[in-house]
């Protein structure tokens, strides 16, 4: 290139950095706060640049936060001092409290109806969608956006070195007791699995058709009380105690670190988010295959359902019409068909939409890419069950917690499950009491 | 007849501790006031609505096992850190002092640890410890040990004592060489030509020199295991497995920041802000009378 070339190249990059401003300057500028880090928080850069430039009114300003319970703090803190965001993401076990601060926020469905934009709550994935909406009128109070569900991982290569057929994943929770018992007979731990709440207690609850909670998880109010102590959970807990027992089953953490277990080639089976594929696609030196959670074959009507983790999009309050209008129009753009799908694709979360969802199966994704849609095949599985939409529970991270200190025990061998159940049950009680107690 | 220089103004001294007031009206008084405040309120994350429910927070902790727990969790943290943390640098303090050969190499080598977050410390230990992956892990495995401080809780504690130790060490250590350096050298020679070996003119001559360090060391410690050791914490056990690492501050973190339990969490700091106020009082009450100062 000569250095005339090179000069003209150069001014017109000027020129059009120096249009991009002066049109910048014009347009509404949108504060997004999220929670997405690395490689995700690259896409939402990417969709907030597509849409910026797919238009010249708003300008969408993504801006990480931090882990989920900092970008929850932070955008609380900044409401709290009148500096909020006008797009908050929060993740799901936040709903309540987002939920329970009715000036702080508002629905999502008001913000598309005043703006006039036109919202198909139709279009999106049911069991996703109920999650977020409103109990009584059945509209969304916010933006379904990335949404995950536990899946089950297993390594083919430890399968055939143990003598499993590496072409069946564990279907059952007896299957995977036999199959983790084979591993540990060919020197592997079997069996480990992340966010122990979510799965073995939120979502298998939710699997096997009975409730977390009363008042449909807590969905018909703020007075429900926790149900996951009764004999079905509390069976599921012992089945799991005699695997750690037994060294079948190995616990090595509260969130994630059980996937590095698993891709580390020591553990041969691993439950967790389905969010994790991307990671152990990275890492994983060997072939492995997903499945569904496993279920129990002695409860009627099991598999039911999944229940989804993740997060979503809330719209915060105190900011002027021209501004609601631009976040209308951005959470329209999110949810249509072809971002949605690509989200999906990049990252591994439930598509939203069913029109996501139909879009990535013409493009023969799944076909490239086995296992990518075991997620989403749970989810709509079955149709939701007024108490296996999900949870609706005040004060849960700190439940969560609760249950991780509890079941921490029992495989500890310290604890009996059912002691353990009903010490977090009663301890979770008294969070929602404080918690119904705060927003009267 | 006066012989003391006094200013006739009344108002210049104020004006000179103006800045100080100030500042500890500031970053001290306004937060303190603004907890205790919290704390006789019941209000939801948002702040959109709050009630007035006195000393209900402070009842609701109180009757809570858990948080009786979480005092024994913090008293055997806090007192492991700060023998541990003393006892370890001040041997080193020793040993560094009789260095002559390469001395400013060991001074730094012990000093950097300082320079490292408390938070990169602890996730450079827990990736060490990691139960899944952790490089020590693998070794102790070797020797027929079970690494997994997910599930044992002996096994936590030391993990995060070992991580606040580590990075307090450097710290204790600058002062104790710095005031080993300063004890007279007349004073050891003396000794020495009366026939004390090295240990006998550590303990009958150095020990005794180095209490107002000590004291204030001390002092120093207690204070940094109680309230800054809480990323150490975050990081490498989150307060598990089930409460055996949930400190006080620990607590005061996961119910406020995490749980965004205002009220719960703002009546736990007054609590803990009152254990401090009264631990230093206490320190310089009773341990101060003995301190030699020269």
């Amino acid at each position: 290139m000569s250095s005339r070339k090179l000069l003209a190249g150069a001014f017109s990059v000027a020129a059009i950095l120096a249009f991009g401003a002066s049109q910048a300057q014009a347009a509404t500028e949108i504060q997004f706060w999220h929670a997405m880090e690395s490689a995700l928080g690259e896409r939402v850069n990417d969709i907030a640049n597509d849409f910026n430039a797919s238009q010249s009114d708003y300008k969408i300003v993504p801006v990480f936060k931090g882990s989920y319970d900092q970008t929850m703090a932070a955008g609380i803190a900044a409401y709290r001092s009148g500096n909020a965001p006008a797009i908050l993401q929060v993740y799901e076990v936040g709903t309540a409290t987002m939920i329970q601060a009715k000036k702080a926020v508002i629905p999502v469905s008001d913000v598309f109806k005043q703006a006039g934009v036109p919202l198909d709550e139709k279009a999106f994935v049911p069991t996703i969608a109920s999650y977020y909406s409103d109990s009584k009128t059945g509209h969304l109070i916010s933006m379904p956006f990335n949404s995950s569900t536990p899946v089950l991982y297993y390594n083919k290569d430890a399968f055939q070195k143990a003598g499993i057929d590496p072409t069946h994943p564990p279907k059952t929770w007896g299957e995977l007791e036999a199959d983790a018992k084979k591993l540990k007979a060919a020197g592997m731990c079997g069996y480990s699995s992340g966010w122990q709440s979510w799965i073995q207690l939120e979502n298998y609850s939710a699997w096997h058709g009975v409730p977390f909670a009363s008042k449909n998880n807590g969905f018909d109010g703020t007075d429900a009380v926790l149900e996951f102590n009764k004999p079905l959970q509390v069976a599921h807990i012992q089945f799991l105690q005699n695997m750690a027992k037994e060294g079948t089953f190995t616990y090595v953490g509260r969130k994630d670190e059980a996937v590095s277990k698993f891709y580390s080639g020591d553990c041969a089976i691993l439950t967790n988010s389905s969010g994790s594929l991307a990671n152990i696609k990275k890492y994983a030196k060997f072939n492995f295959g997903t499945g569904m959670m496993p279920y129990d074959e002695s409860v009627k009507g099991a598999p039911q359902n999944a229940i989804i983790g993740g997060a979503s999009l809330w719209v915060l309050s105190g900011k002027d019409p021209a501004t609601y209008k631009g976040v209308a129009k951005f959470l329209a753009y999110l949810s249509s068909p072809a971002v949605a799908a690509k989200w999906h694709q990049d990252t591994g979360y439930l598509p939203v939409t069913t029109a996501a969802y139909e879009l990535t199966q013409k493009q023969g994704f799944y076909e490239k890419n086995p296992g990518a849609d075991t997620a989403i095949k749970q989810m709509l599985n079955k149709p939701p069950l007024p108490f296996t939409k999900g949870l609706r529970l005040g004060n849960m991270p700190q439940i969560r917690t609760i249950v991780d200190e509890e079941l921490e025990q029992v495989w500890a061998q310290k604890k009996s499950p059912k002691d353990a159940l009903d010490s977090a049950a009663s301890r979770g009680d008294d969070l929602l009491r404080r918690f119904e107690k705060a927003g009267s | 007849m006066e012989k003391r220089s006094r200013f006739n103004t009344s108002l210049l001294p104020y004006l000179l501790v103006a800045p100080q007031l100030a500042i500890t009206a500031l970053f001290f008084l306004w937060p303190a006031g603004e907890a205790l405040w919290q704390a006789t309120q019941s209000q939801d994350a948002f702040g959109t609505s709050s009630e007035f429910v006195g000393l209900a927070n402070f009842k609701q902790i109180f009757t809570d096992p858990l948080y009786l727990s979480s005092f024994n969790t913090t008293i055997i943290f806090c007192t492991l850190v700060t023998v541990s943390g003393l006892v370890i640098s001040l041997l080193l303090a020793a040993c560094a002092d009789r260095v002559t050969r390469g001395r400013k190499l060991y001074q730094t080598l012990l000093i950097w640890p300082y320079a490292v977050a408390p938070a990169i410390a602890a996730v450079l230990w827990s990736f060490l410890f990691n139960p899944s992956i952790g490089l020590v892990t693998y070794a102790l495995a070797k020797y027929g040990i079970v690494w997994n401080h997910a599930l044992n809780g002996s096994q936590a504690m030391f993990l995060v004592v070992l991580a606040s130790v580590w990075k307090q060490v450097s710290y204790n250590f600058l002062f104790f060489y710095a005031g080993l350096q300063a004890i007279p050298r007349s004073l050891i020679e003396a000794a020495a030509i009366d026939g004390a070996g090295p240990v006998r003119r550590f303990f009958g001559i150095a020990l005794p020199l180095l209490s107002p360090t000590s004291f204030f060391l001390l002092t120093v410690n207690v204070v940094y295991a109680f309230f800054d050791t809480f990323p150490v914490i975050d990081a490498a056990t989150g307060g598990g497995p089930a409460q055996s690492t949930k400190t006080l501050i620990y607590k005061i973190f996961a119910e406020g920041f995490q749980g965004l339990d205002i009220g719960s969490s703002g009546a736990q700091s007054v609590v803990l802000m009152v254990i401090v106020v009264a631990l230093t009082v206490l320190q310089f009450r009773f341990i101060e009378r003995r301190v030699q100062y020269s």
